[in-house]
Formats: structure tokens, C-alpha cells, sequence
């Protein structure tokens, strides 16, 4: 059990050192180790399982503190102090509103599916989970460094549609359903360009290793894909099902979306899943596009905190600040506008990537002034996109013909009462 | 090869451990529940599935407009495309003009079915 995986990974390394001494830990571990010899793969699996304690522990600790900061934040931009009385500043508010749910009876309505519902927070909490097992953390601070990590959170993260429509289908409630098939829809969708913008990365890295992907930002890549990043934001904003596109759960047309007929525990898992799935996103955000842990004067995990909250703050931001889009709107967004504009931004880095690139041993490579170019050609042709866009929608609007069409999703006879 | 066997055990191990954490939860509801700290109480009114407080019309999962199978099905010829992107995209640094004009092809023919798709309507609301 050596090599570089273990090298590179400092703390899984420290444990195992610790545990298994220098005969398997490699050269750098001096330690005698406290397993019988033979025994070190028990020091593996307890050194991995230190580290996976701890991601799973602060998915939670970081579900609840956004829970906190969404509450206290959106109080202040709405002029109001949000919740100050449960602790200092209101600070255990997460943990009362946890118990208090811990207390709450667990419904199961009538002639529900109650395996299915029963199961449904369960595979929406776990891929949430399971994605920070390859986000680098600092240098040297994660669980694993998987050759695939992007197509793996891509996979994984793909895991919470299926959840959605368990939930949904198995209430036996007319608005759940509607809003996992929304769910389910928007979900589908929005995954597209999220995944054909993360294309103009491995373009530029040639790995899917997010570890690599790091490395291989000498100038971050929100410059150099600046196209790749406000599809990659809007996109991941609507898989998070957040404002702008919160239509599954919109309480003002379907109640609560696919968790309706949760309560008590069950919901506090979906819930859970949700606000932490936000900060892991903000973390994939982080390490693709705002160079993961590397900054100057302070420690990595610290600038990588640094970048994850800046994503978060700005997820709350845009949830106080817009109002929420119809579903057509939502469905025509990202099949008319978002998925083109991801394949202008696949056909553009690669093309100029080509063009400014030489060829050195049989690899093309690019230098910073190169990269910069990229980034300015990609920015260009975003704005020439963008305008063309409008241009093309003001000739061809559509008045408020959408909105008839819509109020007949529920009610044909909506139509007669509209008008 | 030791290596991606020790890392992917160690994911293997992870899912266990991201399945246990929800199972946990539900299951120390589940014991509150036996210990009645947990109210749990039968009332058929309250078990009835929730629609604005009315009593549910219709039989259960009845029919329903579904205005997304076209989506679906965009969405599956697209995400095969994808498969097909990401090796490629990987070894672009290393292909000559032959694989960006390949790939440029490939994207057309998709991108004409996609306006096709467009111009039928599918991607309309109605």
C-alpha cells in the first residue's frame, strides 16, 4: 500500500504512518506502528475512515450553517433581523430546529408507497455525501484523488434526480408529483450544459482528476472560461433547485414540491441534502473554476472555505434578489439558450485553443499570455452571443401567450378565466 | 493498480458510510418513536394525503398532463453525446486538425437534428 496516492495525500498518510509503521507507510514515516505486522490494512481502513468521518460530519455541520447564514442573510437584505433568539446571534438555531423535528410524528399518508417513501431521503442524502470524496480540500487534504473525479461528481450528483421522482411518486399527492416531474424535467436539463461547460476545462486540463484540474490553473480559469462559468453558475443554481429556478418546490403554485407529504425526520434529511449540496457545489465551483485551494498568504483549506462561502453568499444573493421563473420559462432557458451557448463555448475554446497552441513533443501547449487570449476570445464571443440573443428574442416575442398555456397545465378551462 | 483499488475501496467504503448516515437518523426517529418521546398518533383525517385541506378527489396516481417526454428524450440522445465529448476533449492537446474537424462534424449533425427538434416544436411549452 504505497505509492503516489499516499504520498500525496497528508493526512490519510499521517494515520497510516501512525498505525501501520514505516514498513508499509513508505520512506517518510518513521514511526514503529502500533498494528501487528500483517495488519495494515486494518490502519488503511481506519485512516480512510478518519477522513470520511470528517467530510460526513462537516456536510452536516455545513448544511446547518448555511441554514443559519440563508436565514440570518436574507433577513438582512429584507430588512428584518432573522432568527436572534435561540443562542448567541441566534447561532443554534439549526440544532433547535433539528431536535424540534427530531420530535415531530412521521406521517406516511394514506395509500403511499411506504418503502419508497421511506427510501427517498435516503438516496437523496447519500449522493449528496458522496460527492466530497474527491474534492481537494488543500493541498493534500482530501479522500481520494479518482482518475474520473469529474465524470464521478457529474454521476453521482446525476443520483438526485431519481431521488426526487421516488419522492414525489410515492406520496400518492397530486402536487408532489407535479413537482417531481418538474424536478425531474428541470433537473435533465440544466444537467446538459452544466456538463458540455465543464468540456472547455478538460480541453485546457486533459484530466478529469480535480486534483489536476488545480494544477493546471496557472491563471484561474474564470478567466480563461468565462463563458464555461456563467453557464456552469446558472446551471448548477437551477440543480440546486435555488430561486431563480425553484419551480419543483414552488410554494406559491404546488404547496412544497415532491416534499409535501414529508415530515419530521424524513424532511429534515431533504433538507439537509439540500443546503449541503450547495456547498459542495460551491466547492466543485471553487476547484474548477477559482483555482480550488491556492491563494496567497493564508493556508489552503482556509482560501478554499474563502471560495465556497463566496459561492454560497452569492447563491443568497440572487435568491433575495429574483423572483422565480415559470416553467416554461425555465424548460426554454436551458433548451433554447444555455445548451447552444455551451456548444458555442465547446466549439470556441477548442478552436482557439488550436490556434494559439504549439505543438511540443506531440502535446499542445499553451502559455499564460495564451490562456489570457483564450479567455478574451471566449469573453468576446459570450457578449457577441449574448446580444445576438436579445436581438433574436425582441424580433421574435412572443407577447403573454405563454402564460394561457401554462394555467392549463392544472386547469384546461384556466384559459376561459384568464381572458 | 494498487493504488485504484485502494482508492476505489476506500469510495466503496464512503458509500456505506453516506448510506448509514441517513439510516441513522431515521432510525434514532424511529427509536424516539418507541420510547414516546416521539408522538404517534393514528387519525385517518390527518393521514389524508394533503390538497389544500380538502378531501382527495379521483383514485390514487391519477392521470396527469405530462409535457416533458420530449425533454426526456432530448435529453438522452444529448447525454450519450457526451460520452462521446469527454475522451475526446482529454486527448485534444494531443490530436491534430483531424480531430477538431471530426468532432466539428459530429456536432453538426447533432445540431441539425437539435434544429429540427426546434423547428417540430419540441421544445415548445405546448
Amino acid at each position: 500500500m504505497s505509492g503516489s496516492f499516499l504520498e500525496s495525500n497528508v493526512i490519510f498518510q499521517e494515520i497510516y504512518c501512525v498505525l501501520a509503521g514505516s514498513k508499509y507507510a513508505g520512506e517518510s514515516c518513521s514511526a514503529q506502528g502500533l498494528l501487528p505486522v500483517g495488519y495494515d490494512w486494518i490502519g488503511f481502513f481506519i485512516a480512510g475512515f478518519a477522513i470520511m468521518f470528517i467530510l460526513a460530519n462537516a456536510f452536516m455541520l455545513g448544511a446547518a450553517v448555511f441554514v443559519y447564514s440563508e436565514r440570518r442573510l436574507l433577513g438582512k437584505f429584507q430588512l428584518r433581523t432573522g432568527p436572534n433568539r435561540v443562542g448567541p446571534f441566534g447561532l443554534l438555531q439549526p440544532i433547535a430546529d433539528i431536535l424540534k423535528l427530531l420530535m415531530k410524528e412521521d406521517i406516511v399518508p394514506n395509500g403511499a408507497d411506504k418503502p419508497v417513501h421511506t427510501l427517498a431521503p435516503i438516496v437523496m442524502l447519500a449522493p449528496a455525501i458522496l460527492v466530497t470524496a474527491v474534492i481537494p480540500f488543500g493541498s493534500g487534504y482530501f479522500l481520494t484523488d479518482l482518475n474520473v473525479g469529474l465524470l464521478y461528481i457529474v454521476a453521482v450528483s446525476g443520483m438526485i434526480t431519481i431521488a426526487i421522482f421516488m419522492a414525489g411518486w410515492s406520496c400518492n399527492n397530486r402536487y408532489a408529483l407535479f413537482g417531481s416531474m418538474r424536478g425531474v424535467a428541470q433537473l435533465i436539463s440544466y444537467e446538459l450544459p452544466m456538463v458540455f461547460s465543464m468540456v472547455g476545462i478538460l480541453i485546457l486540463t486533459g484530466s478529469l482528476s480535480l486534483i489536476d484540474v488545480v494544477n493546471a490553473q496557472d491563471i484561474p480559469f474564470i478567466l480563461v472560461q468565462p463563458m464555461a462559468f456563467v453557464i456552469f453558475l446558472i446551471g448548477t443554481s437551477a440543480e440546486l433547485n435555488r430561486t431563480p429556478f425553484d419551480i419543483v418546490e414552488a410554494e406559491s403554485e404546488i404547496i412544497a414540491g415532491y416534499h409535501t407529504e414529508y415530515s419530521g425526520i424524513k424532511f429534515a434529511l431533504f433538507q439537509a441534502a439540500e443546503m449541503g449540496s450547495i456547498l459542495v457545489s460551491g466547492a466543485v465551483v471553487a476547484t474548477l473554476f477559482l483555482k480550488g485551494w491556492e491563494g496567497p498568504f493564508l493556508p489552503g483549506p482556509i482560501w478554499f472555505l474563502i471560495k465556497v462561502y463566496g459561492f454560497v453568499f452569492l447563491m443568497i444573493w440572487v435568491r433575495a434578489t429574483l423572483p422565480r421563473l415559470r416553467v416554461d420559462q425555465v424548460m426554454g432557458f436551458a433548451w433554447k439558450f444555455l445548451l447552444p451557448l455551451s456548444l458555442v463555448n465547446i466549439f470556441v475554446t477548442g478552436a482557439s485553443v488550436f490556434i494559439l497552441g504549439d505543438m511540443e513533443n506531440g502535446v499542445r501547449v499553451l502559455d499564460s499570455v495564451d490562456l489570457l487570449l483564450v479567455g478574451a476570445i471566449n469573453l468576446l464571443s459570450l457578449i457577441a452571443c449574448l446580444v445576438l440573443a436579445g436581438f433574436f428574442m425582441k424580433t421574435k416575442a412572443s407577447g403573454g401567450r405563454s402564460r394561457e398555456i401554462l394555467v392549463s397545465e392544472f386547469d384546461p378551462a384556466g384559459r376561459e378565466v384568464l381572458t | 493498480m494498487d493504488d485504484y483499488f485502494s482508492q476505489y475501496g476506500l469510495v466503496a467504503i464512503f458509500v456505506c458510510l453516506a448510506i448509514f448516515v441517513p439510516m441513522s437518523m431515521l432510525i434514532l426517529s424511529r427509536l424516539l418513536g418507541l420510547v414516546r418521546v416521539r408522538p404517534s398518533k393514528f387519525n385517518d383525517v390527518k393521514f389524508e394525503p394533503y390538497e389544500c385541506g380538502v378531501q382527495q378527489i379521483g383514485k390514487r396516481w391519477g392521470q396527469f398532463n405530462f409535457r416533458y417526454y420530449t425533454f426526456a428524450l432530448l435529453f438522452v440522445v444529448l447525454d450519450v453525446v457526451t460520452i462521446f465529448l469527454f475522451p475526446w476533449a482529454l486527448k485534444f492537446n494531443q490530436l491534430g486538425l483531424f480531430g477538431f474537424i471530426e468532432m466539428t462534424i459530429f456536432m453538426l449533425i447533432l445540431l441539425l437534428g437539435y434544429v429540427y427538434a426546434w423547428r417540430k416544436g419540441a421544445l415548445q411549452w405546448d
